[in-house]
């Protein structure tokens, strides 16, 4: 989850606009290596949206449960079952 | 500078099935600027390769290098003591880079990780577009700066051909016509008598047509 500035009151002028083309990039890789999509997202708050700010991190939690765990996290689980087994 | 285009993920994953343990090797010339190879590329390959394999049931070693140089026996050098620790090098230099990678290091196998494009400028952030084909016989003190051999689609010498509509190429309207850039561009200079100038015919051996050239400075040697 990566949080910029809203757009047109980037410090930056442009920043937050570069930013979210970065986070496009990723989220591409991300889908092209089959761990996405839809596991990196980015948001536009200002600093004074704090109840907006916690309801954009739970509908990306929601988003991420949703989705479960990565294939990296389920091959590394089997390998720690592999590993335990082996250690029996 | 010479630029480049990363080759698709996919690509890479395939060239890599056979090895678990590579050299990912990036340059800091042309691809730095270019955005295609430098140190910053390398890490960005080199964690969606390991996350990559990961994913698909299998790890990778890669050891991150960027030499100054690809293209410059000193630097390339600089990996002899340890390249033949690994089973090849995925190197994202241009062409050149990789080739002479791969002359020195003769044990090894060379990989690509991008496909090299032309000699280009930076029109702005992200946007690079061709000058240059280094026909080794430039005629820019002729044609008001702007080459034909390059931004000429057919690299035409002696004016426009009846596919010029409105200042665009026939090839791609996005394209402007070269002839219709010198042409503008020597009035502008009031020079348009350097047209009258060009040769009857241009020699084509000093380009590629010659076969792989070489540069020879004797007072450099």
């Amino acid at each position: 989850m990566v949080i910029g500035c809203l757009e047109g009151d980037c410090h930056y002028v442009n920043g937050n606009i570069r930013a979210r083309a970065r986070v496009e990039r990723v989220y591409a890789i991300l889908e092209r290596i089959k761990i996405g999509p839809n596991r990196i997202r980015m948001y536009n708050l200002s600093a004074g949206e704090g109840s907006k700010f916690a309801a954009f991190a739970n509908e990306f939690v929601d988003q991420i449960l949703e989705i479960g765990p990565s294939p990296i996290n389920l091959v590394r689980a089997g390998n720690q079952v592999v590993t335990a087994k082996e250690a029996t | 500078m010479i630029t480049g285009t990363p080759k698709p993920i996919e690509e890479i994953m395939e060239m890599l099935d056979p090895y678990d343990n590579i050299v990912l090797a990036g340059c800091h010339g042309c691809v730095t600027v270019c955005r295609v190879g430098g140190e910053k590329e390398v890490q960005v390959l080199a964690s969606t390769l390991r996350l990559a394999r990961e994913a698909a049931g299998r790890t990778i070693k890669i050891r991150e290098v960027s030499l100054e140089r690809q293209c410059d026996p000193e630097y390339v050098e600089q990996m002899r003591p340890y390249v033949t620790d690994y089973q090849a090098v995925l190197s994202i230099a241009c062409g050149a880079g990789i080739q002479f990678l791969a002359e020195k290091f003769t044990t090894t196998p060379l990989l690509p990780g991008i496909n090299t494009g032309f000699l280009g400028v930076t029109e702005r952030q992200g946007e690079w577009s061709e000058r240059c084909q280094g026909c080794g016989d430039c005629v820019l003190h002729l044609t008001g700066g702007i080459c034909p051999v390059t931004r000429c689609a057919k690299s035409l010498f002696h004016g426009p051909c009846g596919g010029s509509v409105k200042g665009s190429c026939e090839v791609d309207k996005d394209t402007k016509c070269g002839w219709q850039l010198i042409i503008d561009r020597l009035v502008a200079l009031d020079q348009m008598g350097n047209y009258g100038k060009l040769k009857p015919y241009k020699g084509w051996n000093s380009s590629r047509d010659g076969g792989p050239r070489r540069i020879i400075r004797e007072d450099m040697i």
